[in-house]
C-alpha cells in the first residue's frame, strides 16, 4: 500500500469516526425539542455530556490530517465553501455552548433558549455536513490551478440538498438509537417510538440518494463494476440497516447501536471507494481534479505522519474506549451533571 | 477595507478571543493537579472541596476554549488557502499531531475530571486530572512549534513546481500557486531556533493566568470574609504558582528576546524602537515612536539593549534605518505591545513577591492588617494583568513578524485565499463579532454567578463520593 492510498484511507477513517461519534450527538440535538419535560431534556443532554467534546475532536483531527496530508484539497475546499463553512462554525459554536450553559441556570426562558440553540445548531451542522458531502460526490468546478471556480448558489443544487436531508435523517436515527441505549422507563418508551419512523425516513432518503447517484453520478459506482467483490460492502450495508429494526424489536440496544455505527462506517467506505483516487472531482473538466496523488504532501511528510498515527491512534483508541466504558449504562443525573 | 485587512482582522479577533481561555485552562489545570495531589497526600477535605469548585470553573473555561478553537483550524483553509497550500507539508503535520496527541487526551480525560467523581476512585481521578493538564500543555507544544516555524523556518526548503530552490531565491507571483515549503528534517522543524524558548515563555505565562484567577477569587472572598478557609488556601496555592510562573516568565522572556535578536533583527529593532545601527544600543523602559522622523523618544538606558541580548555593551545591533521600509513591521504597535507586556510582567513579579512576603510574615489571610488589605484589593483585579500580558505578548510576536507570514519566504499579503471576496469576510466577521460578544457576556455572567455562589459548604460526609469515602477511611 502506498502512502497516498494509506492517507486517503486514514483521513476517511477520521471523518468516518467523526460521523459515527458526533453523528449521534448531533442527532440528539436535532431531537431535543421532541421532549418537553425539563428533567427529560437533561437526561438527553447528559446522555452525550461526557463524550460530545471528544467526539468533535475527530473533526478537528480529521481536518488537521487533511491539511497535513493533502494541503491543496484542504485549501480548495475550505476557501471554496467559505460561507457554508462559516455557517457550520457558527452552528458548532452554538451547540457547544448551549450544552455547556443550558443547565447552569434554572430559568425557563434561559433553558428553552439554549434548547433551541442546541437544536438549531445541531440540525444546521448536520445539514451542512451532508450538503458538503453531496457537493464532493457531485463534483465542483475547479480551474487549472485547482482553485474553486464555482459560486455559492452553485453549491445548493438538488443532489447536494438531498444528501443534506439524508444526513440529517441518518444522524437523527443514529441519535435515537443511542438514546434508547442510554435512557430508561417512560422516556425510553418514547424514544423507542421515534426509532422506526426515523429508520424509514432514512431508508427513503437513502434510496432516493442512491437512485440519483446511479443516474447522475455513475462514476461513483464504477469501481463496483470493475471489482465485483467490493459489492460485499453494499450487501453488508443493507444487512446493517435491515438489522436495526430487528435489534430494537428484540430489545438489544447495544447491538442496535453497533449496527447503526456499522451503517455509518459502511456508508463512508462506499463513499471512499466511489471517490478514489479523487478527493475533489472537477466538473465539467475532470482534468483539473485533485487526487490523492496530485494533491498530496511529500512522501517524507506522509511517512512522518504515518509514524505519528502509528503511535497516537492506538493510545487514542484506548482511552476513547475507556471513557465510553466508564460512562456506560443508563444516564444518572447527579450534582455534576449538565 | 480590502480582503487582506479583513482577513487579518478576523484572524486577529478570533485568535485573540480564543486565547482568553487556553491559558486559563493550562494554568488552572496546574492548580487542579496541585489540589488533588495535596488531597491525596493529606486527605484534608478542604483540598477536595477546592478541587470540586475549581473543576467547575475549569469546565466552563474549557468549554469556551473548545467552541472557539475549532474556528482557527478552519480559518487557515477558508481565509488563508494560499498559505495553507504553501505550508501544508510542514504546518499541517503539527496541527494533526496536536489533534492526536493533545486534543484527544484533553477531551477524553476531561469527561472523567468533570463527570467521573463518583465513577472512578480518587487515584484514577487524579490521574485523569494530570492527563487533562498534560493535554492542555501538549496543545500548546504543537501549535507553538507550528507558529515558531513560521517565525524561524528550519528543517525545510522551498520548492517551485516540484524543483528545490536555493534559500533567498525570490519567486515570481505567478509561481506562487505551484510553490511550497517541503520538509527535510522533522526534528529540525520541531526544534527550530525559536520553538523551545517561545514554548517555555508561553507555558509559564499561561500558568500566571490560572494562578492569578485563583488568587483573585481568593482575595475577593477574604475581603468579604466569605469562605475564609477556602479563600486563604486558594491564595496560597495561587501564590506558589504565581511566584514560579512570574519569575520563570522573566527568564524565558529573556532567552526569547536573545533569540529574536539573533533570528529576527527587524522584529527586535521594532520591539525596542531602535533606528540607528550602532554599538551600545540603548534600552527604552517606555517611550513613543515617531515613525515619520525615524526616532524614538523616552528615557534611555545606555547600551542596555546590547547588554541584555548579547551580554556585551559594545555589541552592534541592526537598526530600522538599515532595514528596507517594505520589510519593517509596524514599529509603534510592536514597540508598545512589547513594552506593555514587559511592564505587566514586572508588575506580576512584584505582586507575587508581595504576596509571598505577607505569607512569610503570616499575615496573608488576615484582612485586618492594612498591608494585607491593600494587597488583596490589588489582587482582585490582577486577574486581568496576565490576560492582557498574554494578548500583547502575542501581538508583539505576530505584528513583529510582519510583513512575513513565513519569515523570509512568504508575505502575509500573498497567503490569502484567491477565491474569497471582501464581502464574504465582512459577513463572517460581523457574525463572529456578534456571537463572540454574546459568548463573552455570558461567560462573564456565568463565571460571576459561580464565584458569587462559592464553593459548597465544607462537610466531608456530603462532599466525598461514596466510593472515595470508603477508600479514605481505609
Amino acid at each position: 500500500m502506498d502512502y497516498n492510498l494509506l492517507w486517503f484511507v486514514l483521513v476517511g477513517v477520521l471523518f468516518a469516526g467523526y460521523a459515527m461519534l458526533d453523528g449521534f450527538d448531533l442527532g440528539v440535538g436535532a431531537l431535543i425539542l421532541r421532549v418537553k419535560d425539563d428533567d427529560e431534556r437533561r437526561v438527553l443532554y447528559n446522555a452525550i455530556g461526557p463524550v460530545w467534546d471528544g467526539n468533535e475532536v475527530w473533526l478537528v483531527t480529521g481536518g488537521g490530517a487533511l491539511f497535513a496530508a493533502f494541503p491543496p484539497v484542504y485549501a480548495t475546499v475550505f476557501s471554496g465553501f467559505y460561507l457554508p463553512f462559516m455557517l457550520l462554525l457558527f452552528a458548532l459554536i452554538f451547540r457547544a455552548v448551549a450544552i455547556e450553559f443550558r443547565s447552569k441556570e434554572p430559568w425557563r426562558w434561559w433553558r428553552r433558549g439554549w434548547d433551541f440553540g442546541f437544536f438549531a445548531g445541531s440540525t444546521t451542522a448536520s445539514l451542512l455536513i451532508g450538503v458538503t458531502m453531496g457537493n464532493i460526490v457531485w463534483g465542483i468546478p475547479l480551474d487549472a490551478k485547482g482553485e474553486f471556480a464555482g459560486t455559492l448558489l452553485g453549491l445548493l443544487h438538488p443532489y447536494a440538498l438531498l444528501m443534506g436531508v439524508t444526513t440529517v435523517a441518518l444522524f437523527m436515527m443514529h441519535g435515537a438509537i443511542y438514546l434508547h441505549m442510554k435512557t430508561e422507563g417512560t422516556l425510553q418508551a418514547r424514544v423507542r417510538q421515534w426509532i422506526n419512523p426515523l429508520i424509514i425516513a432514512f431508508i427513503v432518503c437513502y434510496a432516493l440518494t442512491t437512485l440519483a447517484t446511479l443516474l447522475y453520478v455513475p462514476r461513483m459506482t464504477e469501481i463496483l463494476r470493475h471489482q465485483p467483490a467490493l459489492f460485499a460492502v453494499v450487501i453488508l450495508l443493507v444487512l446493517a440497516i435491515a438489522n436495526l429494526p430487528r435489534e430494537i424489536h428484540r430489545g438489544r440496544d447495544g447491538a442496535a447501536f453497533v449496527s447503526s455505527c456499522a451503517t455509518m462506517l459502511l456508508l463512508m467506505a462506499l463513499f471512499g471507494l466511489g471517490m478514489f483516487p479523487h478527493m475533489v472531482y472537477s466538473v465539467p473538466d475532470p482534468a483539473h481534479s485533485l487526487t490523492a496523488y496530485n494533491a498530496a504532501s511529500t512522501r517524507k511528510t506522509l511517512g512522518i505522519m504515518t509514524i505519528i498515527a502509528a503511535i497516537g491512534v492506538p493510545i487514542v483508541l484506548t482511552y476513547t474506549v475507556t471513557v465510553y466504558y466508564i460512562f456506560r449504562g443508563k444516564v444518572q443525573i447527579g450534582k455534576d451533571s449538565y | 477595507m480590502n480582503v487582506e485587512t479583513l482577513s487579518r482582522l478576523q484572524f486577529a479577533f478570533t485568535v485573540s478571543f480564543h486565547y482568553l481561555y487556553p491559558p486559563l485552562s493550562i494554568g488552572l489545570g496546574m492548580v487542579l493537579v496541585m489540589l488533588e495531589g495535596m488531597w491525596l497526600r493529606t486527605r484534608n477535605p478542604l483540598y477536595h472541596n477546592m478541587a470540586r469548585f475549581w473543576t467547575k470553573v475549569f469546565g466552563l473555561i474549557f468549554g469556551l476554549g473548545v467552541a472557539t478553537g475549532i474556528v482557527l483550524e478552519f480559518e487557515f483553509g477558508t481565509n488563508w488557502a494560499t498559505y495553507s497550500r504553501f505550508v501544508g507539508d510542514i504546518f499541517g503535520s503539527a496541527l494533526a499531531a496536536e489533534g492526536i496527541f493533545a486534543f484527544f487526551l484533553e477531551s477524553g480525560f476531561l469527561a472523567i475530571l468533570l463527570f467521573g467523581w463518583d465513577k472512578v476512585g480518587p487515584k484514577l481521578h487524579f490521574f485523569a486530572t494530570c492527563m487533562v493538564a498534560l493535554g492542555a500543555h501538549f496543545s500548546a507544544v504543537w501549535i507553538i512549534v507550528a507558529n515558531s516555524w513560521q517565525q524561524t523556518p528550519a528543517g525545510s526548503h522551498l520548492e517551485i513546481g516540484g524543483q528545490p530552490v536555493p534559500l533567498g531565491h525570490a519567486f515570481e507571483a505567478a509561481d506562487l500557486w505551484r510553490s511550497r515549503m517541503v520538509i527535510d528534517d522533522f526534528w529540525g522543524v520541531v526544534f527550530n531556533p525559536s520553538s523551545m524558548d517561545r514554548l517555555g515563555h508561553t507555558l509559564v505565562a499561561a500558568w500566571s493566568a490560572g494562578a492569578f484567577l485563583v488568587i483573585s477569587v481568593g482575595a475577593f472572598y477574604l475581603l468579604r470574609r466569605r469562605h475564609v478557609a477556602f479563600a486563604a488556601a486558594s491564595l496560597k496555592f495561587g501564590l506558589v504558582l504565581a511566584l514560579a510562573s512570574s519569575l520563570l516568565s522573566l527568564a524565558t522572556g529573556h532567552s526569547s528576546a536573545v533569540g529574536v535578536a539573533r533570528n529576527q533583527p527587524s522584529k527586535l529593532a521594532a520591539m525596542e524602537g531602535l533606528w540607528e545601527t550602532a554599538p551600545a544600543a540603548p534600552l527604552h523602559p517606555f517611550g513613543w515612536v515617531d515613525t515619520a522622523r525615524a526616532r524614538t523618544s523616552g528615557p534611555k538606558i545606555p547600551a542596555g539593549l546590547s547588554l541584555l541580548v548579547s551580554g556585551r555593551a559594545d555589541r552592534v545591533l541592526t537598526g530600522l534605518n538599515d532595514i528596507p521600509a517594505a520589510l519593517r513591521p509596524p514599529v509603534q504597535a510592536t514597540f508598545q505591545c512589547f513594552h506593555l507586556m514587559v511592564a505587566l510582567g514586572f508588575g506580576l513579579i512584584g505582586l507575587s513577591l508581595w504576596g509571598a512576603w505577607l505569607w512569610w510574615r503570616g499575615r496573608l489571610a488576615d484582612p485586618q492588617a492594612p498591608a494585607t488589605r491593600w494587597f488583596l484589593r490589588l489582587a482582585v483585579p490582577a486577574v486581568l494583568l496576565p490576560q492582557v500580558a498574554n494578548q500583547v505578548g502575542w501581538f508583539t510576536a505576530e505584528i513583529g513578524r510582519q510583513p512575513w507570514i513565513v519569515w523570509g519566504y512568504l508575505r502575509t499579503s500573498q497567503g490569502l485565499s484567491a477565491v474569497v471576496k471582501a464581502e464574504q469576510v465582512v459577513a463572517s466577521l460581523v457574525g463572529f463579532g456578534l456571537i463572540y460578544l454574546l459568548l463573552f457576556i455570558l461567560f462573564l455572567f456565568l463565571l460571576n454567578r459561580k464565584i458569587q455562589h462559592g464553593p459548597e459548604p465544607l462537610e466531608e460526609s456530603h462532599d466525598l463520593p461514596d466510593n472515595w469515602l470508603r477508600q479514605s477511611r481505609a
